[in-house]
């Protein structure tokens, strides 16, 4: 390939890289970069080199970097995993900064453990769905899966690295992560934390060691209850061990534990009780799956889970022991008594308990059987204290119950998180999101209680009266079609035609029945509505005045519909303001709220119409509606938001809502709308209103034009 | 067996079917069937409904018309309508009907699929009144004494659209069917399918496993019918892995990830 006449020349890639990674404000020296790119062959440097541009958007140093160490990675790995690779180094600089980002881009070799030659690895991005489903398809509590920086699990979340490339080809990587998760599931199923081992294993002089060695017990004992349960995963997991030559044969004395740890009722008591005797000798080497163990993680996140559920399944007794002593008057007085027997059979392997209430067996609502499980995971059983119901009072309701940071502190100094939903941005120049790169919140609309309403109600009311005559033409309708081959009732006039016919001696029509026929108008709109600061004035009264001309026809219609503000200022503070939910009704409240419509910030849209989808997605409805109206371009203050970054972004929001069946519309006063809109909406899906004046008016035409059938 | 053509109200359950009681079912129904009240069957689908009805036909030596409801099913298909015949036009009766006349038990499974006018008809046939209402007759057809009507409804949809209404639930015995017990259905899959206990246990623990997962990605997880399904397959010679892909996997849901989840769950077990 080297004598390739098609390969890009040292100064031709000097020039790109010139330009890309601004050396005249940078310095960078980058001739003897271009010389080693050069001698690649040409699909390598095109992937390099359009990695390099895309890296760069987001920052120079990283882009630099990158190109460094990715010369000597291509001779180790395929391109997807450098492409993984260098994602997960922006993704960190989105998260973390700078230096974290170029430690991530000089720690090639830890992010992909052990490479062979141009392996084929997995990412967690792209099996963390399967194996989570994998996961909770496995009994036992329900488990989170996040990417980590190690295998390991703090007894709620497993997690599993970015990358899984130790076996050569893709599908055994895929096997090996499953493995792993696999195997983090098994130590919570059984019992690897139900001792307290930060205490057992700070008894001997080197912890790290007792760890070390404990591990190997647990490993040994977990591949056993594995095998037993799952001997399909099972068989998969020693082969890949044999594939990495890890089946070496045991000492004797660690073939004794093996033994001993083998049986179905080995818990992990007998891994302490054999760890004293094993801790003198040498521990045989991990194996590929077994990941790390966290005792201190473990612990943290144990304790605090099992106050928190001896409180919520105390509660939660308590509810349920009044529901059902409401329902059977007859139930003895007294306190009354939970009680958990072992059920007659077992199921899926895990123990199942029976809960009784005064001695009668009753079936307990879902979420006090996952909290039984839990519990039971945990300790082993069900300790009595924990089935006494809470008296009422007994716990305040802010420790079991999730509390609610003010979503407005974020605005008077104190910023927090909490309470917000994170979206995706799309980054065009790195052609990739941005991972939980927005912070959004939805919030109220204060309602204004004054004459707004009246006065438009007043100052349109022959436009009004037309809209109900106009929408009431649209609503549901019966229609009976006549002259059908088949329906309920016979259609007299076609009959006596039909035998008329008949008698003639032409041919007899079969179209003889009548039929009624529902036409359904099944639709969900979502309007999404500017609040950005550049509408002040009159265009926020025009929006205003538009939105209750609307409701006022969808309420003739019937459609379902919701309307929602946005606004915010930077990725931070994104905020939507529910002026309608879609299943609210237009009440006195909604109109002061419509009435209490004030500009706000800056228009960033994409998180908008992503939220907006997320909500419209969990309405059931055959045609669904995302009608924006708006002023003018997406915008943001600071971050970059501003020009192609925000229309792609905006651009990519809308094809997500499309893709899940959802019908973007926009209309809009920009009269410079024309230039970016057919871009973000296709070339028909907008309207520009050239005058303010005239949108009440119009918009509702536009909706009727929109949805008739 | 050759193929026989039977009129609906002949269809008499000539051989025992194999039928494993959960509970007290069988006693409830014959007690209802005695005193002439209508029965709901409640419970998720491929659990041993249709099978149940199929047994109980047997036991009391009725002929059972099963009709399917769907949400085009209206009165008339039931009650029956007018056809034109030769120039003339001739009353022929719907399934409902004719059980009515011949005394028969008329199951409408899936009630809730059907348009909300055939309630109409069966509400005076739920109660004491035991009366069909044909209204393009003109007439009230009384119940034959040996008629009874029961009907099927999965609680397991939770669409509002897809209730059943007060007004009709609380006419009928209502017998709840769930997916047997873990034992039970093992026993189950290995007699219908003729696999071994140590296979029809796996595929029960495999069901189990689709049951966790409901709410999460599925509706409904695996019922005791596609495992039978996946049992058979197994018993002809098909891997086991790929029997729980076509027969239970395939037919719950055709979600991508979620068929890729499942097929590891079932490869680790086999």
């Amino acid at each position: 390939m080297a004598d390739n006449g098609f390969q890009l020349s040292a100064e031709h890639i000097e020039q790109a890289l010139e330009q890309w990674l601004e050396v005249e404000f940078t310095f960078l020296h980058v001739a003897e970069l271009a010389a080693s790119i050069a001698v690649l062959p040409r699909p390598d440097q095109d992937f390099l080199l359009g990695w390099v541009q895309r890296i760069a958007t987001t920052n120079i140093q990283i882009a630099n970097q990158f190109a460094h160490h990715a010369i000597t990675g291509l001779a180790q790995l395929d391109h997807h995993v450098i492409g993984a690779w260098a994602l997960h180094a922006m993704d960190t600089y989105d998260r973390a900064g700078l230096r974290p980002a170029i430690k991530a881009i000089k720690d090639l070799d830890n992010f992909v453990q052990l490479a062979h030659e141009r392996v084929a690895g997995v990412l967690f991005e792209e099996v963390g769905g399967i194996l989570l489903t994998f996961i909770c398809g496995l009994s036992g509590r329900r488990l989170k899966l996040k990417e980590g920086e190690t295998v390991h699990t703090d007894s709620e979340t497993l997690f599993l690295p970015a990358v899984v490339a130790r076996m050569q080809r893709a599908d055994d990587n895929f096997a090996l992560a499953k493995a792993m998760a696999a195997f983090l599931w098994a130590q919570t199923r059984f019992g690897t934390f139900r001792a307290d081992l930060p205490a057992a294993l700070a008894a001997y002089p080197e912890p790290e060691r007792a760890l070390r060695h404990f591990h190997a017990l647990e490993t040994l004992r977990l591949d056993a209850c594995i095998g037993r349960e799952l001997p399909g995963l099972f068989r998969e997991m020693t082969r890949l061990r044999a594939e990495l030559g890890e089946i070496q044969s045991l000492p004797k004395a660690w073939q004794r534990y093996s033994q001993e740890l083998a049986v179905a009722d080995a818990t992990v008591f007998d891994s302490l009780r054999l760890l004293e005797d094993a801790y003198r000798g040498e521990a045989p080497s991990p194996v590929c799956y077994q990941g790390e163990l966290r005792p201190d993680a473990v612990a943290l996140v144990m304790s605090a889970r099992k106050e928190r559920e001896k409180i919520l399944l105390r509660v939660k007794l308590a509810q349920l022991a009044q529901e059902l002593r409401k329902q059977k008057p007859e139930s003895p007085a007294g306190p009354p008594r939970f009680e958990t027997r072992r059920a007659p059979e077992d199921q899926a392997g895990l123990e199942r308990l029976e809960l009784t209430l005064d001695d009668m067996p009753i079936a307990p609502p879902e979420e006090v059987r996952q909290l039984l499980t839990s519990i039971q995971l945990d300790l082993g059983e069900i300790p009595p204290e924990y089935l006494t119901p809470a008296d009422p009072g007994e716990y305040d309701p802010g420790l079991y119950e999730a509390k609610h940071a003010d979503p407005d502190d974020v605005w008077q100094g104190t910023y927090h998180e909490e309470g917000a939903t994170f979206y995706p941005e799309w980054d065009f120049g790195r052609q990739h999101y941005r991972k939980n790169w927005c912070v959004m919140r939805e919030k109220d609309v204060p309602p204004v209680y004054d004459e707004f309403v009246s006065d438009t109600l007043r100052k349109h009311s022959g436009l009004v009266k037309h809209l109900r005559r106009t929408f009431e033409a649209l609503r549901d309708e019966n229609r009976l079609l006549k002259r059908e081959p088949s329906g309920d009732e016979v259609d007299i006039d076609a009959l006596v035609e039909a035998l008329a016919d008949a008698r003639d001696g032409s041919e007899m029509s079969d179209r003889l029945f009548m039929r009624t026929q529902r036409s359904e108008r099944n639709i969900a709109v979502m309007f999404m509505v500017d609040m950005s600061g550049s509408t002040k004035g009159w265009i926020n009264d025009a929006e205003r005045e538009s939105l209750i001309l609307l409701c006022e026809a969808l309420e003739t219609l019937g459609d379902r519909y919701a309307i929602y503000g946005f606004s915010g200022i930077t990725r931070k503070r994104c905020e939507l303001y529910r002026i309608k939910r879609i299943d609210e009704a237009y009440d006195d409240e909604v109109k002061a709220r419509i009435s209490g419509i004030r500009p706000q910030e800056y228009t960033r849209m994409g998180f908008a119409v992503r939220h907006l989808t997320h909500l419209l997605n969990e309405v059931e409805a055959r045609t669904k509606l995302l009608i924006t109206l708006s002023d003018g371009k997406p915008d943001d203050y600071h971050d970059g938001y501003r020009g192609k970054y925000g229309i792609e972004d905006t651009r990519k929001a809308l094809q997500e809502a499309q893709r899940g069946g959802i019908h973007p519309f926009c209309v809009t006063i920009d009269q410079e709308a024309r230039d970016y809109l057919p871009h973000l909406y296709g070339a028909v899906n907008y309207t520009v209103v050239d005058e303010v004046r005239k949108l009440p008016l119009k918009i509702t035409e536009i909706y009727r034009r929109l949805t008739l059938n | 067996m050759q193929a026989r053509a039977l009129a609906p109200e002949e269809h008499f359950v000539e051989a025992e079917p194999y039928y494993e009681a959960t509970g007290d079912e069988i006693a409830i129904f014959e007690a209802a069937y005695r005193n002439k009240l209508p029965v709901l069957l409640k419970g998720p689908t491929g659990c041993g409904k249709t099978r149940f009805m199929e047994y109980m036909a047997w036991r009391i030596r009725r002929p059972l018309i099963t009709v399917s409801c769907h949400d085009d099913l209206t009165a008339s298909d039931l009650v029956g309508r007018f056809l034109v015949k030769g120039g003339e036009t001739v009353w022929v009766d719907g399934p409902l009907a004719r059980s009515v006349r011949a005394g028969a038990i008329c199951y409408l499974d899936e009630i809730v699929e059907a348009r909300k006018d055939t309630m109409v008809v069966i509400h005076p046939l739920a109660d004491d009144r035991r009366v069909l209402p044909m209204e393009k007759l003109g007439t009230l057809l009384e119940a034959n004494q040996d008629f009874c009507l029961a009907i099927s409804y999965n609680p397991g949809y939770q669409s509002v659209l897809k209730d059943l209404k007060q007004s009709t639930r609380q006419r009928f015995v209502a017998l709840e069917f769930d997916y047997p017990a873990a034992d039970l259905e093992r026993k189950i899959v290995a007699k219908e399918s003729g696999v071994g206990d140590a296979l029809a246990e796996k595929l029960v623990k495999f069901a189990h496993m689709t049951r966790n997962l409901k709410g999460s990605g599925l509706e409904e997880g695996a019922s005791t019918r596609l495992l039978v399904h996946a049992a058979k397959l197994i018993a002809s010679g098909v891997e086991p892995v790929s029997a729980c892909r076509s027969a239970i996997a395939q037919a719950i849901t055709d979600d991508g990830e979620m068929l890729a989840a499942m097929r590891e769950l079932s490869s680790s077990l086999f």
